[in-house]
């Protein structure tokens, strides 16, 4: 786009350029500063329409006599620059700042300044603002679900547990590196297992037992999505390496099986472990939900896992299979000392990103009656003594939710970068 | 030898272990089913369904069979995805846009907005918009009309419906003016191919769209009316509208949800898309005398669309399979109904829920196939 401006004011100095366009746009901006903090509309005296629109228009001159080639003033050719390159751009940057400002207030009271924190009832609730007393309350069910309180440190201690041995890996000496693999594909999942079954669910070791019906809130989210990830993982490998065969009925059973659960949505994956698993099971074989639950998602979400590992398997360099082969290496020892390690490698941005969707697709196992977070809020909303706080309740999710993720997407793009500069 | 023994034994022992799965399953089903007194068959399906959709494109009632009830629901599934495909393409394309845009500001705010919207499950922003932002919506006694005719409240939002007469001549005359449009165009290629003359094509196809459909109603004796939504007592406290078509809350959440959060993919498509090309492209197309609408057009996106539409058709078919989140907000989409209502009156649990499973994956392999042809004819040829 050219840079033709309407207002350009022929002067000989830009300095009363600059003075003139500062003062149109501050004029502008504390318009609308005034009209949304103080509420006060000092062009009251004009027609609705254009008191409205008026900040917009004199903002606008403002930025139009602004705009000048170069000043060698810094302040003001970094903003010609940035956001005031031509008329389109200095409406667009008008229109944000505009809306930032006219959003800010109400914003700022009802999460903060009318809000109400303390009380443990609603009637704790009187001004017109968020009613964080909710969240305070039922704190303790959204994140652990009906777990018995006064056991929350069973889970707390057995997350702890899993994720200081998920970081053991970091201090294995050089002589015990070459088991790092084995020890994260096989052993770690199982002490894990281990860890959440004898810790939370409890009946041994003079711990009472807890039913997995009363799991749940975000701890239910991470156990679910913490075994799904280390479950698929194994499971999306063996497909992978199937679907690279080139044994054609290897080949067709993997690239059938991936492209059957990638083709149907999770929901009717937790569907069919609810009410189709229970008729496939022999008659006397009991299994619980949870279980049914973890290991639909599995097998759903390793057919995506096996896909990312593919895209790595592709990404190695032809030269690789070709030395390992004519070391004389055969088909699994290739694969277990040569191709997989560096492809693996390659791939943990894309595990990032898989465990990433997996995490943000865990409250769907709400729909079949596992009351993690989604659910938690939907009990809570539904209690006579709290209708009403439906927006607290998502809100105060989407926060959670969104750090979780927000994170784990800046770390897998990190990685990426890692990586990306190591080969 | 020892080679051919490598190379069937593992085939014949994977098959042996898919068929020992399914021989499981298939008995222990059989022997579930018996002792339950269950039937297997798809007989059901023409039974009478008796229950009722709240929203429906077809006509249906409690005394339809669940066959219909299928279609139905299928429909409702196929609009939720129609729109919702539309909407996060407009609003993707423009936030990609933004993000390469050279304001900071605006560049700032839709890196923002993709952040925002992509790291909040799915789940948990269409039950922000069903069950807090379209709640807080006015009464429908106390709305004030949007752009004069149309009233978006808590019960949904009402808009006039279209009236048509002798509709068959219009769409007949819609039809016309596209087959038409290809036409010119085919003539308007080969002509510059020959001869290096361009035609105004925009101009002539956006004549010819208005001209022919606008004949037809001086013409053709095609009318359309407008049948506004009118404000009707049901009780004493209670109001709704009547004429119009009122579109549900459930469908009003749904499409925003699914918009907002897909439109942050087909973002990042978008921008990967553009990013894609290099710079010498664009360099070499402006010294090679193309102005720079003609750059965009016949350098710029022609490549650009080549890395912007697979990944973006991933992404409508994900919107398509997330669709199925409607079951949480009880909108009647193909698992509310079918997999939802309809098992739990039959109690056919592994027809129900093959039938729904099958036909995402026909949708799936439908779309993946189409996406399959296109790449392959869009794929550069290299000599």
């Amino acid at each position: 786009m050219k840079n033709i401006s309407f207002f350009q004011i022929q002067s000989k100095s830009p300095l009363t350029n600059m003075y003139m366009g500062s003062t149109l746009l501050s004029i502008a901006i504390f318009d609308v500063f005034v009209s949304s903090f103080l509420s006060v509309n000092i062009t009251s005296f004009l027609p609705q329409n254009i008191s409205t629109f008026l900040p917009l228009i004199i903002g606008f001159i403002g930025l139009g006599i602004l705009r000048m080639e170069y000043t060698g003033i810094r302040l003001l050719d970094k903003v010609n620059k940035n956001i005031n390159t031509n008329n389109f751009n200095a409406f667009l940057t008008l229109l944000i700042i505009f809306v930032v400002i006219k959003a800010t207030p109400p914003a700022l009271s009802w999460m903060i300044l009318d809000a109400n924190i303390s009380g443990d009832s609603k009637e704790a609730c009187t001004g017109t603002g968020a009613c964080w007393t909710y969240i305070k309350v039922w704190f303790r069910r959204f994140m652990y679900g009906m777990y018995p309180n006064e056991l929350h440190w069973r889970i707390n201690s057995a997350f702890i547990l899993v994720i200081a041995l998920g970081f053991v890996g970091y201090f294995f000496k050089e002589n015990l590196k070459k088991y790092l693999a084995l020890y994260y594909v096989v052993i770690y999942p199982i002490i894990a297992f281990l860890i959440i079954y004898y810790l939370i669910s409890g009946g041994s070791f003079g711990l009472v037992w807890v039913e997995t019906g009363a799991w749940g809130g975000l701890s239910l989210t991470f156990i679910v999505s913490f075994f799904c990830l280390i479950f698929c993982f194994p499971l999306g490998m063996v497909l992978a390496l199937g679907r690279r065969s080139n044994l054609p009925a290897v080949r067709y059973i993997s690239v059938g099986y991936i492209e059957f659960w990638r083709g149907v949505p999770l929901i009717t994956v937790l569907f069919m472990s609810s009410v189709m698993f229970p008729m496939f099971l022999p008659e006397d074989f009991f299994m619980d939900k949870l279980v049914r639950v973890i290991i639909a998602i599995t097998l759903f979400e390793a057919a995506y896992c096996a896909e990312v590992i593919r895209g790595g398997l592709q990404a190695l360099p032809r030269g690789q299979y070709d030395a390992a082969k004519s070391l004389g290496m055969g088909y699994w020892k290739m694969h277990i000392f040569v191709i997989l390690p560096q492809a693996l490698k390659l791939v943990i941005p894309g595990i990032a990103n898989t465990f990433l969707a997996l995490v943000k697709d865990t409250p769907l196992i709400f729909v079949v009656g596992l009351a993690e977070i989604a659910g938690m809020l939907a009990l809570a909303k539904t209690n006579p003594k709290w209708l009403g706080f439906a927006m607290e309740g998502y809100i105060f999710a989407a926060i959670i939710f969104w750090i979780i993720c927000y994170a784990m997407s800046k770390y897998s793009y990190n990685l990426e970068n890692k990586y990306k500069t190591e080969r | 030898m020892n080679n051919k023994i490598k190379r069937i034994l593992p085939q014949l022992l994977t098959i042996l272990f898919v068929i020992l799965i399914f021989g499981f399953f298939t008995i222990n089903a059989q022997v579930n089913m018996d002792n339950r007194g269950i039937d297997f068959g798809f007989g059901f399906l023409k039974q009478e369904a008796s229950f009722d959709m709240q929203f429906t494109l077809l006509d249906y009632d409690g005394q339809d069979s669940y066959g219909w009830a299928y279609v139905v629901a299928l429909l409702n599934t196929l609009l939720v995805s129609f729109l919702g495909i539309i909407f996060c393409t407009i609003l993707g394309v423009i936030i990609g846009i933004a993000r390469l845009s050279s304001n900071f500001l605006i560049k700032n705010s839709a890196a923002w907005y993709v952040e925002f919207f992509r790291n909040i499950p799915l789940l948990l922003q269409i039950f922000f918009w069903y069950y807090a932002a379209l709640r807080a919506l006015p009464l429908p006694e106390t709305a004030e009309p949007w752009f004069g005719v149309t009233y978006m409240t808590i019960k949904g939002y009402f808009i006039p419906a279209m009236i048509w007469e002798n509709l068959n001549i219009f769409v007949y005359c819609l039809l016309a003016s596209f087959i038409s449009i290809i036409f010119i165009r085919n003539y308007a290629k080969n002509l510059q191919e020959k001869e290096g003359k361009q035609l105004p094509l925009l101009y002539i196809s956006l004549a010819i769209l208005l001209v022919v459909p606008g004949l037809s109603f001086l013409l053709g004796g095609v009318t359309l009316n407008f049948e506004m939504p009118v404000l009707k007592q049901l009780s004493a406290t209670s109001y709704t509208y009547d004429g119009g078509i009122g579109l549900p809350p459930e469908l009003i959440a749904l499409v925003l949800a699914l918009s907002l959060y897909t439109s942050t993919f087909v973002a990042e498509c978008v921008r990967a898309g553009i990013q894609g090309i290099s710079k010498g492209q664009k360099e070499a197309a402006a010294s090679v005398g193309l102005t720079p609408n003609q750059v965009l057009k016949l350098v710029i996106m022609p490549q650009a669309l080549r890395i912007i539409i697979p990944p973006t058709t991933n992404q409508y078919l994900n919107l398509t399979k997330n669709s199925s989140l409607a079951a949480a907000i009880a909108y009647p989409d193909l698992v509310l109904v079918f997999a939802g209502t309809a098992m739990m009156q039959t109690g056919k649990a592994i027809e129900i829920v093959g039938i729904t499973m099958l036909t995402y994956l026909t949708i799936s392999l439908l779309i993946a196939a189409l996406m399959n042809w296109y790449n392959k004819k869009i794929e550069i040829k290299e000599k």
